[in-house]
């Protein structure tokens, strides 16, 4: 290993292999079997529980929990599956001390909640490690659907309308499906190829076909689409991202949070994966700490987030929080990029301090970077879409848009947190108000 | 600290904790680190007569069911008695009893119920010193099937056949150990006390299968295939078990008969109970098989700041004391009514106490649309339901109405009187006797 984290500049292999294999390990580690017993025995069985009713996609927490304390995972695993078909990547993913752990009464009792979580990735691990797939589709309908957008929103409404039996095309810009799940969340969530091989569980319903490297404008045309299928479901997502526009924004070296999660996502060999001694993140959302502890795990001696307003304000959850500090990323808050210094690449970045309303305050502050990740927000491409609401597709409760066989849902839509678990309940719902529509 | 100091039959032991006749008091190397590590007493592993000793199984021989994080709640087995020879027990017997004279070593028989084989095997088991004999006439399995164990224990009239050979055929104080695998433990303790028994020892392992191999369609533990019902013990029998001493305790012919006490005692608060409802002492198997001889060292600290703390200066002060108390369904005070109180500070609202009232009893808790619960004390009979599903020790409790306050239930007023189902107009027999 000729490189270091102190080594100038951006390089690749700051850390040793075995170093990054520890570092980009499994966050959570899969329960082991007594784990996982002596975890569901702590869940009361609550009546009408607050649990369920935080979880996004209303699954039967109480029973699935009794059903892996009583020894069938297997049937706990199509209890979640039944109300959340990617419910093996929201349990790496979803935000749960926000969410069902926030809620469950031993949180509030003891400040110690009920490992939903943990528990729910050990019963949908059981069923996709053993390649069961434990729903059957219905009898052909003879009706098709397009959905555009392979992510969580695309593929758990193109999962219901194939139970339901209708013939479902699953269109992506990228070169493979999954959307955020195998492109925006940080490598230690998903490890040894879990986006993929879910993707590949869900599939395995049958009656879904997937054209990769389409998207609309590029290949696509909704119109043409509305015109070949009974039905069609967007889940675009959010394709654009803000882009940072202080004097010397455009240095080689300041670069969007999202490509580098992307890249590391896909990369085969992190060793190969060049990275800065001094990083700079700039946003306060789930990407930003993504990123940011990422470029600390590959080896980058010094890595900064640095959000405009306050802790409390931050999209990242206390948890998310706590993590980037565990991993040694130094959150500063308060501070607003002001200029971006260099000559051709970053060297510095310039922050003005402001207050909670972004407010400044005239006092500036100057970090070292060689790379600058911008995680400050992600837009629509509203190009050709139906009417829109705050800058998304503006959609009813299950997802109708203002264009009649047009519905939409996920990140792209109104309504909802940007979460995988919220995208996946919108899916799910929009396909049943397609089939409804359908069948009618 | 308080005295512990326990004398039993005339058998005196440094405190009341005995190790039951079970596996951990086989030989002389278990018995010796029990007690170094502080027991006050054995009853040594039943003995059997002369000759060839019985063999066990060569499989499994315990079950178990348990709670959360494998708590083991409760413990069958199919061991039979001792399967080491007569003499080498006999001989190991009187050497521990001599570097442990302060110790009391209680020896467990079971020999052929006929007169010659107790003549037999009593002045050996005389001649090592020991303090006194336990009759095993429970052992549920194996035994019984040769006419021992609980074979005479289930026949009040060989009970009292045995117990009164032996009396006659020994110095030694003679405790008869009660199966529970009967109807009604009154009549076998009676048929001791007629044989003149000076102490009964209960209780026994009850006849049990404590799961089913699904797969092999077997009980367990499973021997090639087949299993038998064994014996069952540990903390999941301690109430079957605190009944029968109470009711041999609280009856009038065998009130005076001391008792030992066992079944599921774990820590020193099961002791104290089996003792306030009249158990002189209590034997000890499944939580030292479970957590080892040290579980000793809790058993005594705890019994001792429990008895400081209530100013008892000996275990006698206390034993029986709740025996009084123990009576039957018709003597309970009709006029004593209490409603659940729901401690809105305590509840963390897991709605449990709703789910039970509401599906299983009588739809006495009120649940607001952000969770609040609380008691319709029109509705609450008392049941105490709430208070048991309660995860939350505490946090629901049963408030006495005071005479004179309305029970809303009944709109009628509290009366202060004691009334009973005897005295009760509803009663025929009542009604009757007017």
């Amino acid at each position: 290993m000729t490189q270091s984290p102190l080594s100038e500049g951006v390089v690749a292999g700051r850390l040793d292999p075995a170093q990054l294999t520890e570092n980009f390990g499994d966050l959570h580690p899969r329960l082991d079997n007594h784990e996982a017993l002596v975890a569901a025995d702590r869940c009361y069985f609550c009546h009408d529980a607050p649990c369920m009713t935080a979880c996004p996609t209303d699954i039967d927490i109480p029973l699935f929990i009794r059903q892996i304390a009583t020894g069938t995972p297997e049937a706990a695993a199509k209890t979640i599956f039944a109300q959340n078909i990617l419910g093996g990547m929201c349990a790496r993913v979803c935000p749960t001390e926000t969410l069902c752990e926030e809620v469950c009464v031993r949180e509030v009792a003891e400040g110690k909640p009920v490992e939903i979580g943990r528990l729910q990735r050990y019963a949908t691990d059981v069923l996709v490690d053993a390649n069961v797939h434990p729903f059957e589709r219905a009898a052909a309908t003879g009706k098709s659907v397009a959905i555009v957008g392979a992510g969580p929103a695309g593929l758990s409404a193109a999962h219901r309308l194939a139970t339901h039996g209708h013939d479902v095309t699953l269109f992506d810009a990228r070169a493979k499906a999954g959307g955020l799940n195998e492109f925006g969340i940080a490598a230690y969530k998903s490890v040894d190829g879990f986006a993929a091989k879910e993707v590949d569980w869900l599939l395995s319903i049958g009656g879904i076909t997937v054209e990769t490297g389409k998207t609309l404008g590029a290949g696509l045309d909704l119109a043409t689409l509305s015109d070949t299928f009974d039905a069609v479901f967007l889940a675009v997502g959010l394709g654009g991202v803000n882009a940072l526009t202080v004097e010397g924004s455009d240095k080689s070296g300041v670069l969007d949070a999202v490509d580098f999660i992307s890249d590391l996502r896909q990369a085969s060999d992190l060793e190969q994966l060049a990275i800065g001694r001094d990083v700079v993140v700039i946003g306060g959302g789930m990407t930003a700490v993504d990123a940011a502890v990422q470029a600390k795990l590959l080896g980058a001696l010094n890595v900064s987030l640095v959000y405009r307003r306050g802790r409390d304000r931050m999209n990242a959850s206390v948890f998310e929080q706590d993590l980037a500090a565990s991993k040694g990323v130094r959150i500063i808050t308060n501070a607003s990029p002001k200029a971006v210094i260099g000559n051709g690449s970053v060297r510095e970045i310039e922050f003005e301090y402001t207050d909670n309303d972004l407010n400044p305050t005239g006092q500036t502050v100057r970090l070292a970077a060689d790379q600058v990740f911008t995680a400050i927000g992600q837009t629509l491409n509203a190009e050709g879409l139906p009417d829109l609401d705050g800058g998304k597709i503006a959609v009813t409760e299950t997802g109708r848009t203002s264009v009649e066989g047009i519905w939409a849902g996920g990140d792209c839509a109104s309504g909802g947190d940007d979460l995988t678990v919220t995208a996946v309940a919108e899916g799910r719902d929009a396909a049943e108000d397609i089939h409804a529509t359908l069948m009618a | 600290m308080a005295d512990l100091t326990s004398e039993f039959v005339g058998i005196k032991s440094p405190n009341p904790f005995w190790l039951a006749s079970a596996p951990p008091t086989d030989k002389e190397y278990n018995v010796r680190r029990a007690f170094e590590a502080g027991w006050g007493g054995v009853v040594w592993k039943t003995l059997g007569s002369e000759g060839p000793p019985v063999v066990n199984v060569n499989g499994p021989r315990y079950g178990a069911i348990f709670g959360a994080d494998r708590r083991l709640l409760g413990l069958n087995n199919i061991e039979l008695i001792t399967d080491r020879p007569l003499q080498q027990n006999l001989r190991e017997i009187k050497s521990v009893k001599q570097d442990y004279p302060d110790r009391a070593v209680v020896v467990s028989l079971m020999v052929p119920c006929e007169e010659d084989a107790w003549k037999a095997i009593l002045p050996v088991v005389e001649e090592t010193g020991a303090d006194g004999i336990e009759l095993n006439f429970g052992c549920p399995h194996g035994m019984a099937e040769r006419g021992m164990g609980a074979a005479v224990g289930q026949v009040p009239e060989y009970i009292e056949m045995v117990t009164r050979w032996c009396k006659q055929n020994t110095r030694m104080p003679v405790i008869v150990k009660l199966t529970p695998n009967i109807t009604n433990v009154i009549y076998p303790a009676e048929a001791a006390q007629r044989g003149g028994a000076d102490a009964v020892s209960l209780i026994n392992t009850i006849n049990s299968i404590t799961s089913v191999n699904l797969d092999a369609m077997s009980p367990e533990p499973m021997i090639d295939g087949k299993g038998t019902h064994g014996g069952y013990c540990g903390p999941a029998v301690k109430p079957i078990a605190m009944n029968m001493v109470a009711e041999i305790a609280r009856h009038a012919e065998t009130a005076n008969l001391p008792i030992s006490g066992i079944g599921g005692v774990t820590t020193w608060r099961d002791a104290a109970e089996f003792m306030a409802l009249g158990a002189g002492n209590v034997q000890v198997c499944t939580a030292a098989m479970t957590y080892g001889f040290k579980v000793v060292e809790e058993m005594i600290s705890g019994l001792s700041q429990w008895m400081d703390e209530k100013e008892y200066s000996s275990t006698s002060d206390f034993v029986g004391l709740a025996t009084p108390n123990v009576t039957d369904w018709q003597y309970l005070n009709l006029n004593h009514i209490t409603k659940a109180v729901i401690n809105e500070d305590d509840c963390i609202k897991c709605g449990r106490c709703y789910a039970a009232c509401e599906d299983t009893s009588h739809q006495a808790i009120e649940m607001s649309e952000d969770r609040v619960f609380s008691v319709k004390d029109d509705e609450c009979v008392a049941c105490n339901l709430c208070v048991n599903v309660c995860p939350i020790e505490g946090c629901i409790t049963m408030k006495t109405l005071e005479p004179g306050e309305m029970d809303e239930r009944t709109n009628t007023p509290v009366s202060a009187e004691y009334g009973n189902w005897t005295q009760h107009p509803n009663n025929p027999s009542a009604q009757a006797a007017e």
